[in-house]
């Protein structure tokens, strides 16, 4: 199996855009090629990581539309949506067609685009993604989040400050991302005083409806040169997807992301490394609670213990393991289908020494991303040369 | 969205498999793969209140606030599979103010049937796809 390098990336600023999908897709792919030193013509495969397009908008066919826009025909392509995670979805696809040979160069490019519509309607559009039994009940991604948040806080006797810690560390870290939707701290006082929105939960815990997109290049690393210095690539050296039940209230534990669990044991064992490795980590910090499982679920932490390390300040920048330097979905945005690919972005960004004001010591980093609330999980670990 | 305790109301079916397990909802096989080989009728049960949440931002067609809660059912001592648990809104009070009753982890409630729990058509879903009846719950 061929071993994969990322040679080049690109994001789009996050926010709320006049662009529509076709057009954000363009532009960070146009980028990327750029980064790389390639055309369009040049790529053999191109992924487009979208959730929803044909509901949010009514364009479907966005892969073909996109190797139009890039003159990148005849490369083959393919849409992947995986809800939340089509991002990570994505890279996995666009790092297995370049590991088993089918591929020599592959451009994955994620995006959404998800302002027009009003947050109840882009609440119902990614709620369909639950099944019937749930959605008649008038679920929604955040009432799993805000269950979900007031059984971890009973379970391990966790304060509500420390969900709310995580808004203001990832907000802080946002100013220091040009892409972010959000460039602006918060102080814990507006976050714990915000409206509430699904009680514990409050407005400052949850990610903002963003459009927005990113992209990346891949090759097989044993090319990579030809493309890019060498401390300007980064190689994927473990990834792995995992899927838990569809329906949230079947799971065992109501507080453990199996998906999180079983990706990152994959992606570990492929890169032949432990948690205790990893330098910097992306999380789908989509709610605050997230940031808590995930980083239980990856290995970080002990399980219930996630809350104590944000308290003690170990997942801050200049911390022993930094989390969503980013700013995280909290701050920079959650355009679906382009975050697992950000993630990812910020990660190159930061083993490849690049990411300026926002730069921790990091030699190997870790994007985990979760497709619904927590039904698809992806995990990919990169290495860089520096 | 009125609730009715009439006898010839639909029932609250979870499957029960040839491994003992019980799911709800019912899916092809259970978690261990065994296949389907009879149905259990939650109604017929009492629960307890897992976690709950009271959501403010609702999509399209749902009540606002709709107060939800996981519930994990008493099946008796002879059961010893995986957690039966269902999600469902918590019951309106009877008092007319339209307002859910008040609940917290550990509450013992009961199914009370609904023959709307949201509007069919108002949200993305086809109405035709799937039941818009159910069962929420109501403290004991």
């Amino acid at each position: 199996m061929e071993r994969v390098a990322i040679i080049g990336a690109s994001m789009t600023p996050f926010g709320q855009r006049d662009a529509w999908v076709r057009e954000l897709l363009a532009e960070a792919g146009a980028a990327a090629l750029d980064d790389a030193g390639i055309d369009g013509d040049d790529l053999d495969h191109l992924y487009v990581s979208n959730m929803a397009s044909g509901e949010f908008e009514g364009q479907t066919g966005v892969p073909n539309a996109l190797a139009h826009d890039l003159a990148a025909q005849p490369a083959y392509t393919a849409r992947i949506d995986q809800t939340s995670s089509s991002g990570g979805a994505g890279v996995y696809a666009a790092w297995q067609s370049v590991a088993s040979g089918a591929s020599d160069l592959t451009m994955l490019v994620g995006g959404e685009k998800m302002t027009h519509r009003t947050t109840s309607e882009a609440t119902d559009v990614i709620a369909s993604l639950t099944h019937p039994v749930e959605y008649k009940q008038g679920v929604t991604l955040p009432s799993f989040a805000g269950m979900t948040a007031r059984l971890y806080l009973d379970e391990y006797d966790a304060p509500r400050e420390s969900l709310g810690k995580v808004a203001v560390k990832n907000h802080k870290n946002g100013v220091d991302n040009p892409h972010a939707q959000f460039r602006k701290e918060v102080d814990l006082d507006t976050v714990l005083d915000s409206p509430i929105v699904a009680d514990p939960l409050r407005l400052y815990d949850f990610c903002p409806i963003t459009d927005g997109s990113a992209a990346l290049v891949f090759c097989p690393e044993s090319v990579a040169e030809e493309y890019v210095p060498e401390d300007e690539y980064a190689v994927v050296s473990g990834i792995g997807g995992a899927t838990d039940t569809h329906v949230v209230h079947e799971r065992a534990d109501p507080t453990t992301m199996g998906g999180v669990v079983d990706s990152s044991e994959i992606a570990y064992e492929m890169a032949g490394i432990g948690p205790d490795d990893v330098d910097v980590a992306e999380l789908h910090d989509m709610f605050t609670i997230l940031e808590f499982l995930q980083s239980e679920d990856l290995g970080f932490f002990e399980k219930g213990e996630g809350w104590k390390a944000v308290e003690e300040g170990v997942t801050d920048r200049d911390g022993e393991l930094p989390i969503n330097t980013s700013g995280g979905l909290k701050s920079k945005g959650h355009p679906l289908g382009a975050s697992g690919v950000a993630q990812v972005y910020e990660i190159y960004e930061q083993v490849t020494g690049d990411a300026g004001p926002r730069q921790v010591e990091a030699d190997t980093g870790l994007a985990c991303n979760v497709g619904g609330f927590g039904n698809c999980v992806t995990t990919a670990i990169l290495e860089g040369n520096q | 969205m009125s609730e009715n305790t009439q006898a010839d109301e639909p029932t609250f079916e979870a499957a029960e498999y040839a491994d003992g397990t019980v799911t709800y909802p019912p899916h092809t096989v259970s978690p261990n793969g065994a296949e389907r080989v009879g149905t259990v009728d939650l109604r017929e049960y009492e629960g307890e209140i897992l976690t709950w949440t009271t959501s403010t931002a609702t999509p399209p067609g749902v009540r606002e606030p709709n107060t939800l809660a996981i519930v994990e059912f008493d099946l008796g001592d002879e059961y010893d599979g995986p957690a039966v648990r269902a999600l469902g809104q918590i019951a309106e009070r009877e008092d007319g103010t339209g307002e859910t009753f008040d609940v917290d982890i550990g509450d013992r409630v009961e199914p009370v049937y609904a023959d709307e729990l949201r509007e069919p058509g108002a949200g993305i879903r086809e109405p035709e796809s799937q039941e818009w009846d159910g069962f929420r719950f109501r403290p004991l």
